[in-house]
């Protein structure tokens, strides 16, 4: 157990480091090596993670569903979403012929680019993050906007009309539910004073922002649930895909492994959201303190880091999935006035609301 | 009403009219002049009121056609079968109801369609179940289909 | 950018979709062709005839024993009542009725078609508007209902059991408890059917005010069943023209006067208790006695003309023959529900949204084979 903590994520990373740049001794070189490192194994995590949650959505739909969800191909039918890869794969890419074929071709890259961007400023476990930029939670917000581009281009460049409509609603929801994504995690920033990930996480030492913010840590933990939802396209927000109305809205013609990428790319923004929820309210990677219990921070602590966060995103990826297969869709006008008549409005309050607590000094 | 008294009423308004009392229901005969006239009346009329037009078809007699149209009165829970004799085969030809009962519209285009009979003033005469240039008219007894398979 | 070779825009400069014939939540080979301004709908018309088999005039070289079989193809949902229907206007030519035993059974399968039917509906009500969990919820007591159907009918879908003079052959031994322990489920369910969709806001923003259909309209487009009775307008054969024994049951015609989709899912949801309630009232009442009248082996109507009209699942279907007095039928016509209530929808869809047009298309319930015949 001891030997667990401490060869935890944090030191592993630092020693790689040390060894990196004891060996190479150009600096550019080596930054270029510790890149490389950080791709790869960024895909060694992303793949099996979209894996599991593939396989994950299956069994919560079934479990929901009084069905069972895969349970033949591998133990439990855990191999079940393999299975799917190599067809995805081994399936033949189509192009409509008289589609715009770059952007075409395009358009799944820079989705799947963009919402691995967003996984940099991270923190994974204590001391394991990517890129602990100063302007973390700026960056977050602002590169995830991106991926409106990749939609759009995905719809435009279909030359088919369900794709349209799929794309321009997407457009104006993404950009819509920005704005609320945004002000709710401007709470947290007001109350820590910091936009860099670290020092967010290192604020909840003492608690988390959900248990220490009280009410506008809680109405915006809410509101960003619900607007992230929403902007990652997810039911009962998913109208660019709107299954029942556009067949498959800005997807419809994209098949194999460009399908795929769009599957990718949901999954890891569903990660990336949740993870961000987790971090932001729910302390990232911190245990479970409260106060100055001192006895109680220490056993708590004695549970790694790393499955700190991994359970909190989890637990709010769970959260999300049985949004999917709980509710209806709303409609494109109702969507809309969710955010512009509701979300928004109180997102402003809540801003006001929680500057008078950080002045005040009115949370915990 | 009663069909006795329906039949009074109805002969009363429409003296050119003939009856044929056999089926389960009061069928009237009228004549493809006034027949457009006794549409109107029929609906219209607060002791008739005929709102609902329930069944509109066509048969196919050889000779003739006859156009038959089913309609009940929801307030009075009368019913009436009118019944237009339509002696041009080959381009039969009657007024449209369907600005009458909006119903008619997709039953008009069903006969059109399928026995080849044009509604005047209808605001959408095609074939409503068959490709538009399909050749013939199905439910006419003279209809002859090449490729039909024998059961 | 054409498709099809067709502008993009109108000159108008509206956007024109085909939805269907292949499409998710058309329910089968329907085609509207949706003149659109953004998301709004100006202007919706249906193509039909895509599984146009001419049933009408299969029939008319078809025997009076025969020709049943093929209504079952009509509306797949209510096989059993159409199939009553046809068995009705015979029984009316031929003058003869059913006796107590087969009309008894006639209206217990009549009505477990109808709670099939409806709960096939709400499951895919409530994947029509992005709810996919209700499907299964809904299939869940279907499927307990269809396998009664297979032990009495030997078919689950086109049961073809509903002959003229009664029913083919008596009810299976098992089939009064198994329609119990059926009954019981379901009445167990109905409140996790309210749970899952009825009171969802969601759902209620999706339906409440949306394809609005007047007391008026739904008379004169010649709408009926939970359609036309979602306006509030009376139009239940069971009550209007009882057959089969229907007068002697104590049952509600459910009416709302809402004309929207959430009135016409209301309807809908109380229908189903009706229906149980019928059940209900006949499983212990079974009459004992023969379960067909005889008759002659080859079945001739008299010359003249006979109507009958039931009560399907979706609405009244109109069975018309008009005989010569051969063993044949000389011209059959079918009045079916679903072509009367969809010439409704391209009233009702003006002016909605995409989404509307697929929440109204779920909850006309269309059975695309009834519409196209």
């Amino acid at each position: 157990m001891s030997l667990l903590l401490t060869i935890g994520f944090g030191p592993l990373a630092t020693a790689i480091h040390n060894w990196v740049t004891a060996s190479i001794s150009n600096a550019t070189g080596a930054l270029a090596t510790e890149m490389v490192i950080v791709g790869i194994s960024l895909l060694l995590f992303l793949v099996p993670l979209c894996f599991f949650l593939g396989y994950m959505e299956r069994r919560v739909a079934g479990f929901m569903q009084m069905r069972l969800g895969p349970n033949r191909v591998g133990p439990q039918g855990t191999l079940q979403i393999v299975a799917d890869t190599v067809k995805l794969l081994l399936k033949e890419g189509l192009t409509p012929d008289a589609s715009d074929k770059f952007l075409f071709n395009l358009a799944p890259i820079i989705v799947v680019v963009t919402s691995m961007l967003v996984l940099a400023p991270i923190a994974f476990a204590k001391d394991f993050q990517i890129w602990d930029i100063s302007i973390g939670v700026l960056y977050m917000a602002s590169v995830s906007s991106i991926s409106v581009i990749g939609i759009l281009m995905a719809g435009w460049s279909s030359n088919n009309k369900y794709s349209l409509l799929g794309a321009m609603r997407s457009g104006a929801q993404i950009v819509s539910y920005e704005l609320s994504v945004g002000l709710s995690l401007i709470t947290i920033v007001i109350f820590t004073g910091s936009l860099r990930m670290s020092d967010i996480v290192n604020s909840q030492a003492d608690g988390w922002w959900i248990i220490k913010g009280h009410i506008p840590a809680i109405i915006s933990f809410v509101i960003f649930v619900i607007a992230s939802t929403a902007e990652i396209n997810r039911a009962p927000f998913d109208l660019a895909e709107a299954e029942q109305e556009l067949t498959a809205g800005f997807h419809t013609e994209y098949s194999g492994m460009k399908f795929a990428m769009f599957l990718l790319a949901e999954y890891i923004n569903l990660f990336i959201v949740s993870a961000v929820a987790a971090t932001l309210f729910l302390g990232g990677w911190m245990p479970f303190h409260i106060g100055h219990w001192e006895m109680f921070n220490h056993i708590m602590d004695f549970i790694p880091s790393s499955i700190w966060f991994m359970s909190k995103t989890f637990l709010i990826i769970f959260i999300i999935m049985q949004f999917r297969w709980t509710f209806p869709r709303l409609r494109v006008d109702q969507l809309l006035n969710l955010e512009w008549k509701y979300l928004l409005p109180i997102s402003m309050f809540n801003i006001l609301l929680v500057t008078v607590c950080a002045i005040m000094g009115w949370y915990f | 009403m009663t069909t006795e008294e329906l039949k009074l009423s109805v002969a009363t308004l429409f003296p050119a009219a003939t009856f044929d009392e056999t089926g389960e229901f009061l069928n009237v005969m009228v004549n493809l002049p006034e027949f457009r006239n006794v549409m109107k009346t029929l609906r219209h009329n607060s002791e008739l009121s005929f709102d609902s037009l329930f069944c509109l078809t066509c048969i196919d007699w050889k000779t003739h056609l006859m156009m038959v149209y089913h309609m009940i009165s929801k307030q009075h829970r009368h019913v009436l079968v009118i019944k237009v004799k339509l002696d041009n085969t080959v381009k039969p030809e009657i007024e449209t109801v369907c600005d009458i009962w909006k119903t008619a519209n997709f039953h008009e285009r069903e006969v059109f369609d399928l026995f080849g009979v044009n509604f005047k003033n209808h605001p959408d005469m095609r074939r409503i179940m068959l490709d538009d240039n399909w050749d013939g008219f199905p439910l006419r007894k003279n209809y002859v289909d090449e490729n039909m398979i024998s059961l | 950018m054409s498709l099809l070779g067709e502008p993009e825009l109108t000159e108008d400069g509206e956007f024109v979709i085909n939805i269907g014939p292949q499409h998710p939540s058309t329910h089968g080979v329907l085609h509207l062709k949706v003149w659109l301004d953004g998301e709004t709908i100006k202007k919706v018309q249906p193509h039909l005839g895509y599984i146009h088999r001419s049933i009408e005039k299969m029939s008319e070289s078809l025997s009076y024993r025969n020709f049943i079989f093929a209504t079952s193809r009509m509306d797949y949902l209510s096989a059993h009542i159409n199939n009553e229907a046809c068995a009705l206007t015979v029984e009316k030519g031929l003058g003869i009725e059913a006796p107590p035993r087969a009309q008894a059974i006639r209206i217990l399968m009549a009505e477990l078609t109808r709670l099939s039917s409806h709960q096939l509906w709400w499951g895919c009500m409530g994947l029509d508007l992005g709810a996919v969990s209700p499907f299964f919820y809904g299939f869940r007591e279907r499927e307990s209902i269809m396998e009664v159907m297979e032990e009495t009918c030997g078919a689950r879908l086109t049961q073809n059991y509903m002959v003229p003079g009664g029913i083919m052959y008596d009810i299976h031994p098992n089939f009064q408890n198994r329609v119990k322990n059926v009954l019981k489920q379901i009445k167990e369910n109905f409140k996790e059917y309210d749970d899952l969709l009825t009171g969802n806001v969601i759902f209620e923003g999706r339906t409440k005010g949306v394809g609005y259909l007047s007391p008026e309209d739904a008379i004169s487009y010649g709408c009926t069943g939970p359609t036309a009775r979602g306006s509030g307008v009376s139009c239940d054969v069971r009550k209007w023209f009882p057959y089969d024994g229907y007068d002697k049951l104590q049952f509600n015609e459910i009416l709302e006067t809402g004309g929207d989709c959430y009135a016409r899912y209301m309807v809908r949801m109380a229908e189903m208790r009706q229906s149980v309630r019928i059940i209900e009232q006949m499983i212990d009442n079974i009459p004992e006695g023969d379960f067909q009248t005889k008759t002659k082996a080859v079945l001739k109507l008299p010359k003249g003309e006979f109507y009958q009209r039931v009560e399907t699942a979706r609405g009244e279907l109109g069975v018309y023959i008009v005989s010569d007095g051969a063993a044949s039928p000389y011209r059959i016509k079918y009045r079916s529900p679903n072509f009367s209530n969809l010439s409704a929808l391209e009233h009702m869809a003006k002016g909605a949204k995409i989404g509307d047009l697929v929440a109204i298309m779920a909850t006309i319930d269309l059975v695309i084979p009834d519409v196209d015949r």
